[in-house]
């Protein structure tokens, strides 16, 4: 019989605990969300002996157990829930060799907690080079655990880590800081009031904002014989608890740790001296964006133009070998060409992802944060925000997210309400087939091409209107907060390649999964409704057509065209975006683009597969969007539909309007209230509709 | 004297906390009486600071810097 076991891995931000879960559980992990909260959970089984196997979990980072952010919650909800399906049966604490003073903090508080915790040190490989020494058995035996030395950038001590979980029940469970040393009186009194709890534990409840069912916090001052303490006496107390734990600390480490600190310096500082130069640091982070951009825009139209070309192919390829009907045009026309514009995604998205963790892996985005903050503070942001508007140009759902790391409230709520303006990789799509139609592909002075200035200028635009709106939204806002700000400066590392390479695979899955799923339904959808109608003005297209107009010059094909494009008029599409056409008419847009913006409030990429799955039902032969989409006309002025005057105008619609269900979803959720996204929603697309109409009548 | 009063470079061990204002996280990260801090460096504009506190590399703002009383160590 083998026997499952729940391990934790705990530890702080910058400790490389997601390399060490990587090394411990290979490419098995399963990565979803906690239940009612978008916090990522990472979980994996893995075989320890023949007959002992570990459910391992990877918590989110935290410095200590007094939680200040919702991923923090999530570890201290976790380790005082006994009934927990994934309560652990041992924890292990990931810590850092060069930074263990302030890891073992985090450690003393879990192990007071009487669970069996053993120390992990990564980054051993580092120990040589910085001049540092340890004296592990004493180590082990001041802290009564297994400790383990490893290093996830070699692979190194993960057999001996293992053994430590294996043996788990020969732990002690003795604590390192007596809790009623903290205030004795205090803590004589909480214990006669629940004789029976751990007082540690007790303590957490009472401190920390989480809900523990029996134990909740607001009832334990109704007890008979204990007196609460008010908030700022709570505090002191904290402070307090924190200095007896660094004593020990201290205590333990002056005999177990010896460090050169010449050594220990010299790296950071010279690469810091060029990174957060006055002059120097900005000119970097600046050429870091651009290559970045240069990666999104140039390097992924290879792969793309290749994705786009295979689904075309594959979608003749199932017209022609299936037998013709209803199931074969619904898989062609509508299914293949839905999957197809969010596949085409997937080079973009990659390399997003892929620079953003390589900065996040090395520690550059600290710098950035700590370059940024002055700037960014003057729009009501912080440093950092830059994290999130940076993250933001591949989807605004991360970066939302990432917006928690934000310690005070309004510089983080403002940050939320801006980062949908700028230029999210689902923008992407729709600019570049706008761009490719109504710009010259042609160069400025021989060096600058039209097209990509465009882009770069779309870009910044987003950019400038986040940090605009950023410095509105903090003038117009009235909460009052505390600003504080602590960013840890981590030392500088080579990215790990397996670790960027699971990054990169993991999040470009989700998002296409995650957008897939809406996209795919709205394929399917607008097929339905562009392939049926509610009079048989539908049903009878072919008759009605040949003889309301005279085809006596028309070929075949011109009158299949025209017959098709008919049928198309009177679907239920057609008669929604016909009902739609005035509000659109102004912006310089017909129907059918009316139609592909309504949808794409789903998501902002399903523009083009809308476009796409209409113009795919509307004609016969196989062409690519792009030129299905040159050769429409305007109902109201003529000539070409996509004109200078109206891509420009569809171009800053798209730039400024708040389209994606997703986002808003995700701002509710972050936020707790509807307020704020109802405000994106109505505030960015009303704004979208003004300036586009502007752009228009005075371009066209 | 406080934080926000160091030079670059300079170093100072950190006095009695009088502040309700110093956020419980700096005080995890080590800023502690009797610990020390060194002054790294400046942001450009003046603001936040990069500090090294205890051993732990951080940066915080200038306003938080001087809520932080600390005693100057002399160049040796």
């Amino acid at each position: 019989m083998s026997k499952q076991i729940n391990v934790a891995l705990v530890g702080n931000p910058n400790t490389g605990k997601t390399s060490v879960f990587n090394n411990l559980t290979g490419l098995n992990q399963k990565v979803g969300n906690y239940p009612g909260i978008t916090v990522e959970k990472k979980e994996a089984i893995v075989k320890l002996s023949r007959n002992l196997k570990a459910h391992i979990l990877d918590l989110p980072g935290t410095y200590s157990l007094n939680a200040t952010s919702m991923d923090e919650n999530v570890v201290v909800e976790l380790l005082l829930n006994k009934n927990d399906k994934d309560y652990p049966d041992v924890v292990v604490v990931v810590s850092d060799i060069e930074n263990l003073k302030r890891n073992l903090l985090l450690f003393t508080q879990i192990k007071d907690l009487g669970l069996p915790t053993i120390l992990a040190i990564n980054m051993a490989d580092r120990m040589d080079r910085k001049g540092i020494e340890l004296d592990i058995e004493l180590l082990e035996k001041r802290l009564n655990t297994n400790v383990n030395l490893i290093s996830a950038k070699k692979n190194k001590g993960f057999e001996g880590l293992k053994q430590s979980i294996i043996d788990y029940n020969k732990i002690s469970l003795k604590p390192c800081l007596d809790a009623s040393a903290i205030d004795k009186d205090y803590f004589d009194s909480l214990k006669k009031a629940y004789p029976n709890q751990d007082l540690y534990k007790l303590w957490l409840v009472i401190t920390q904002d989480v809900n523990f069912g029996k134990t909740n916090r607001k009832r334990i001052p109704s007890e008979s014989g204990f007196k609460p303490k008010s908030d700022s006496e709570i505090k002191r107390l904290q402070q307090k608890e924190t200095i007896k734990r660094y004593q020990f600390i201290n205590n333990t480490l002056k005999e177990t740790l010896t460090k050169d600190l010449a050594l220990a310096k010299g790296l950071r500082a010279t690469i810091d001296r060029l990174l957060i130069h006055k002059v120097w640091g900005y000119v970097i982070f600046l050429a870091i964006l651009f290559l970045i951009f240069q990666a999104i825009y140039d390097w992924s139209t290879y792969p793309m133009d290749f994705i786009d070309e295979s689904f075309l192919f594959l979608s003749e390829f199932v017209k022609q070998s299936l037998p013709a009907g209803m199931l074969t045009n619904l898989i062609s026309e509508g299914i293949i060409p839905g999957i197809g514009g969010i596949v085409i995604f997937v080079p973009q998205i990659a390399f997003l992802f892929l620079f953003i963790s390589i900065l996040e892996e090395t520690g550059y985005m600290s710098r950035v944060v700590f370059l940024m903050d002055r700037i960014m503070r003057k729009f009501g942001m912080s440093g950092k925000s830059v994290v999130p508007l940076v993250s933001g140009t591949a989807c605004a759902i991360p970066a939302v997210m990432a917006a928690r790391n934000i310690e005070s409230w309004k510089e983080r709520l403002v940050t939320i309400l801006v980062v949908p303006f700028t230029t999210c990789s689902a923008r992407l799509p729709v600019y570049l087939i706008i761009i490719s139609l109504v710009i010259p592909d042609e160069r400025w002075l021989g060096i600058f091409n039209y097209q990509a200035v465009t882009l770069m200028l779309l870009y910044l635009l987003g950019f400038v209107t986040a940090v605009a709106s950023g410095w509105l939204a903090s003038k117009m806002l009235k909460i009052d907060f505390k600003s504080y700000f602590v960013v840890e400066m981590p030392n500088y590392k080579l990215p790990i390649f397996k670790n960027v390479a699971l990054t990169v695979v993991e999040k470009t899955k989700s998002f296409v999964f995650g957008a897939g799923k809406i996209i795919l339904a709205i394929s399917i959808i607008l097929w339905v409704l562009a392939s049926y109608g509610p009079t048989d003005k539908f049903e009878n297209a072919e008759e009605i057509v040949s003889s309301t107009i005279d085809h006596s010059e028309m070929t075949a094909e011109e009158l299949e065209t025209e017959i098709s494009s008919y049928k198309l008029k009177n679907s239920y599409i057609g008669y929604a975006g016909r009902a739609i056409e005035p509000a659109v008419t102004p912006l310089g847009y017909d129907w059918k683009i009316g139609i592909a913006i309504i949808s794409s409030f789903a998501a902002r990429e399903v523009f083009v597969g809308t476009l796409a799955t209409i113009y795919s039902v509307g004609s016969e032969d196989e062409q690519t969007i792009k030129s299905r989409m040159a050769a429409e006309t305007n109902p109201v002025l003529g000539g070409p539909l996509f004109t200078f005057a109206s891509g420009i105008s569809l171009l800053l619609f798209y730039a400024f309007a708040m389209q994606c269900m997703s986002t808003l979803a995700i701002v509710k959720r972050e936020t707790g209230t509807w307020k704020w996204p109802m405000i994106q929603l109505f505030g960015m697309s009303g704004f979208a509709y003004v300036v586009a109409l502007i752009a228009f009548q005075i371009l066209k | 004297m406080t934080v926000a009063n160091l030079k670059k470079g300079q170093k100072a061990i950190i006095g009695e906390m009088t502040s309700q204002d110093i956020p419980l996280k700096l005080l995890e990260m080590g800023c502690l009486p009797g610990n020390h801090v060194e002054l790294i460096q400046i942001a450009p504009f003046r603001d936040p600071l990069y500090l090294n506190i205890n051993d732990t590399y951080l940066s915080i703002r200038k306003e938080t810097a001087k809520l932080i009383n600390v005693e100057l160590i002399e160049d040796e």
